[in-house]
């Protein structure tokens, strides 16, 4: 019996990660390009200046091919809590339930009404109205991207609760709303939209340089990209350390398996590579490289900060929770961790690099940093998904930090072959989605085509 | 009216609202093969839908977070009793949101066909399982002592479900005719009006027949009086009657008004024929879930009303308005391409 729950669940899992990871990868595009596109077409109204105008409409395509699959992917993740993890629902549905349906309410009702009137109102709406209308779906992109991480660090860090006949019931809406992990979340989530939306548009202007195609137009984009890239990213590590440590006092697991840090240390190095070290018959690397001291600041703010290691905290769960293993994969928390932090590192380094080579006129003809920049394309999505494998998995084997196990929430009536069916129907279908859209996305970012002028006499994208 | 009951009526409206919306969309999209002669008349027939489609389709996600906040435990059972159906209804809206991105971005006849029939199979085959969904509900399905489906996908089909669906299918695709009559011109608009009425006789039967069954299951299986499930029942038949009558002669508007009302009332003839009950057991009566027994505590009823009331009648007022914005007619004089005719700033001074 044991063995085939476990599949049931596993099985469950990976289905879960796959389609959050997969909706993720459009989510803080639109994020970023939103206010970005919004910028872009602010700056064409007030100025009046034709080129804005191109811009807003090659870069509002760009949005829009992008938005249609982040909506039709997060339709799958609300079904997925009830379809997968009844147990779950029924568990936390007081309290987790509530910011998914204020976001429906507040948040995503905004943002696809106005979306609709910014697409289709070019020609029905004045220019202000039409353009408070893209602002005003911003809102709710970025409103959205608040309720859904309210309830998502609610599973980080309850708070706001009390267990009432074995479920959880609100207590105070106004703890669940400010959790300090939410706050810091969210901001960490907003910055990585940002830094999406700026080093993705930043990547496209230098491919359009690498073919000197409309220089002095995506030259102009290619600021505004630089503009918001270089203080997001800056701010990111700053965020992301601050993050570190509200995880660091609600999931103290969590941090000493993103560091391997098996014993207790005070002070504690921060190690920047190792080979081993990675099981409990395995504590000890045979090879690491660390830097003294600066793990115990990102874990807790202070140079000679104390963190606890896997062993203490693994006894003393057990006494708290009971026998079991309360450690998540060390190895892929270790990884995903650095994947995450040296890509922000990389991004900013992009960020800066560019912002030098535009001060001194020589962004378009630096062939060898538009290659570069073409390619950092590719970091933000390694970032995001690394940092939300770190999340989840650290969490692990929680579905809710110290209320319920995971291996005790999926759905009892849901078999392996229910599974399985739909575990091989998400993969193929989001194969095809993100096929198309990858080709659809280079086909109207390309430099070879015609002026963005011509190319979109229609309004940009009917949908 | 306590809180339970409130948000079971919340619910009721959220559907409603999700099936007079996207139902008329969903209309569109099944009359898209069938309805134009060329590509042309296609787009405009996709303009019509075009800005609004997606704001109707929140209120599918609205409906289902609200279910999960304020029912989790009716959230919990019906979404995985009813896994394989779900997971259909996501393949369905998945092609169907896809397409209209994606059909307009290749020439080829053979592209252009694959996304006409992804959005008319997408909107049909959606249409058809909410519908017997929401049948089930009442009609009942297999629930064990702890609350959970312990049925397979097969018995969600029997005649009575079935039915509720084909209904649905039937009298979205006439209200999307009904609404294609108001927002098209010309020969496109004279074949919607032609397709609203043959659709009308079709929609009609069925609409009526279920929903004197529905009274009839309501009694039979839910323990239920006559009154008050009749009333939306009778609402329901004279509306759709009255559909029939105002399509042949070609009232357009209040044809119009009238299937909207139709699918008001299915939704409601369900809502009214379950109360207090949410997921009929069919297995043993007392299993049943009910808005008491699967409801959230009060404070998070409490707190989610309010922010309803806020925040419902501004959604109304914006959806609204995004309506009016869009009520001319698709398909008159060319309006000017935004490319050539750019709309130009206000003087091109600073606004503030």
């Amino acid at each position: 019996m044991a063995p085939l729950a476990s599949t049931v669940v596993d099985l469950a899992r990976i289905q879960f990660a796959t389609t959050s990871i997969y909706h993720f990868l459009f989510v803080p595009l639109t994020l970023g390009l939103g206010p970005l596109v919004a910028t872009m077409q602010t700056i064409w109204y007030r100025t009046g200046n034709e080129a804005w105008l191109r811009l807003t409409r090659f870069f509002g395509t760009l949005f829009l091919i992008n938005f249609a699959i982040g909506v039709a992917t997060g339709l799958v993740q609300e079904f997925e809590f009830g379809m997968n993890w009844s147990v779950y629902s029924k568990f936390v549905g007081n309290v987790f339930g509530a910011p998914l349906a204020i976001e429906g309410l507040a948040a995503f009702m905004l943002e696809s009404t106005f979306l609709g009137l910014w697409i289709f109102g070019w020609n029905r709406l004045s220019p202000r109205i039409h353009l408070a209308a893209l602002w005003t779906a911003v809102l709710g992109t970025w409103l959205s991207a608040y309720f859904i991480l309210v309830a998502n660090s609610w599973m980080q860090h309850p708070v706001g609760y009390k267990i009432v006949n074995g479920q959880a019931q609100l207590t105070s809406v106004w703890s669940l709303l400010t959790n300090s992990f939410a706050l810091r979340a969210y901001l960490h989530t907003i910055l990585a939209g940002l830094i999406f939306g700026s080093v993705v548009m930043l990547g496209i202007c230098c491919w359009h340089f690498l073919r000197r195609h409309e220089v002095d137009l995506f030259r102009r984009a290619a600021k505004l990209a630089l503009i918001v890239a270089l203080p997001a990213t800056a701010l990111q590590l700053f965020v992301g350390n601050r993050f570190g440590e509200a995880v660091t006092s609600a999931q103290s697991m969590k941090i000493a398996a993103s560091e391997a840090q098996w014993n207790t240390c005070q002070p504690c190095g921060f190690s920047l590579f190792q080979i081993g070290g990675f099981t409990q018959q395995d504590q000890t690397p045979s090879f690491s490289i660390t830097i003294p001291r600066v793990l115990s600041y990102m874990a807790t703010g202070s140079f000679n900060g104390q963190v606890q290691g896997l062993n203490p905290l693994q006894s003393q769960e057990q006494r708290q929770y009971g026998r079991g293993n309360y450690m998540p994969n060390i190895e892929v928390i270790y990884w995903s961790m650095r994947v995450m932090a040296y890509a922000g590192v990389l991004m900013l380094l992009v960020a800066a690099l560019g912002a030098w080579l535009y001060w001194k006129k020589k962004l378009e003809r630096a062939r060898w940093f538009l290659w570069i920049a073409l390619g950092s394309i590719a970091l933000p999505y390694i970032a995001a998904t690394a940092g939300w494998v770190l999340t989840e998995m650290g969490r692990q084997p929680w579905i809710v930090q110290g209320l319920l196990l995971t291996s005790k929430a999926n759905s009892p009536n849901v078999s392996t072959t229910w599974i399985g069916i739909s575990l091989g129907f998400f993969i193929s279908i989001y194969v095809v989605l993100g096929v198309v859209d990858f080709v659809l996305m280079r086909r109207y970012a390309r430099p070879d085509q015609p002026a963005p002028r011509e190319e979109l006499p229609e309004p940009a994208v009917s949908y | 009216m306590d809180l339970q009951t409130l948000w079971f009526v919340l619910l009721a409206v959220l559907w409603s609202g999700y099936f007079l919306l996207e139902g008329f969309d969903f209309g569109v999209g099944m009359l898209l093969p069938f309805l134009p002669r060329d590509e042309e008349e296609r787009g405009m027939m996709l303009e019509t839908i075009g800005p609004v489609w997606d704001g109707n389709e929140v209120w599918l996600v609205t409906a289902g977070a609200a279910t999960f906040a304020a029912f989790p435990v009716w959230y919990g059972t019906m979404f995985s009793g009813f896994y394989i159906a779900l997971l259909l209804v996501l393949f369905f809206l998945m092609i169907r949101v896809v397409s209209f991105e994606w059909r307009e971005k290749g020439d080829s006849p053979r592209w252009r066909a694959t996304w006409k029939w992804a959005n008319a199979v997408g909107s049909a085959g959606a249409s058809l399982i909410w519908g017997v969904a929401l049948s089930n509900l009442l009609y009942g399905v297999p629930i064990n002592s702890s609350g959970d489906f312990s049925g397979t996908f097969w018995d969600l089909f029997s005649v009575y479900t079935v039915l509720g669906g084909l209904t649905v299918v039937l009298l979205f695709a006439f209200h999307g005719a009904s609404f294609l009559t108001l927002r098209t011109l010309g020969d496109l608009c004279n074949r919607a009006a032609a397709a609203a009425r043959r659709l009308s006789v079709l929609a009609a039967v069925a609409v009526t027949a279920f929903l004197a069954w529905t009274v009839v299951v309501a009694v039979d299986r839910n323990d239920k009086s006559v009154f008050p499930p009749i009333l939306p029942a009778v609402l329901g038949i004279a509306a759709i009657a009255l559909a029939l009558l105002f399509a042949l002669r070609r009232r357009s508007g209040w044809a119009f008004a009238m299937t909207a009302t139709a699918t008001v009332a299915w939704v409601a003839t369900i809502f009214t024929s379950l109360y207090p009950r949410v997921m009929v057991s069919s297995t043993d009566f007392g299993n049943s879930l009910t808005v008491d027994n699967a409801s959230s505590a009060h404070y998070t009823l409490q707190v989610m009303s309010v922010v309803a009331v806020i925040f419902l009648p501004l959604i109304l007022l914006y959806q609204g308005w995004t309506y009016r914005v869009f009520r001319a007619r698709v398909g008159g004089e060319e309006l000017p391409s935004p490319g050539e005719a750019a709309p130009q700033p206000t003087s091109g001074t600073p606004a503030g």
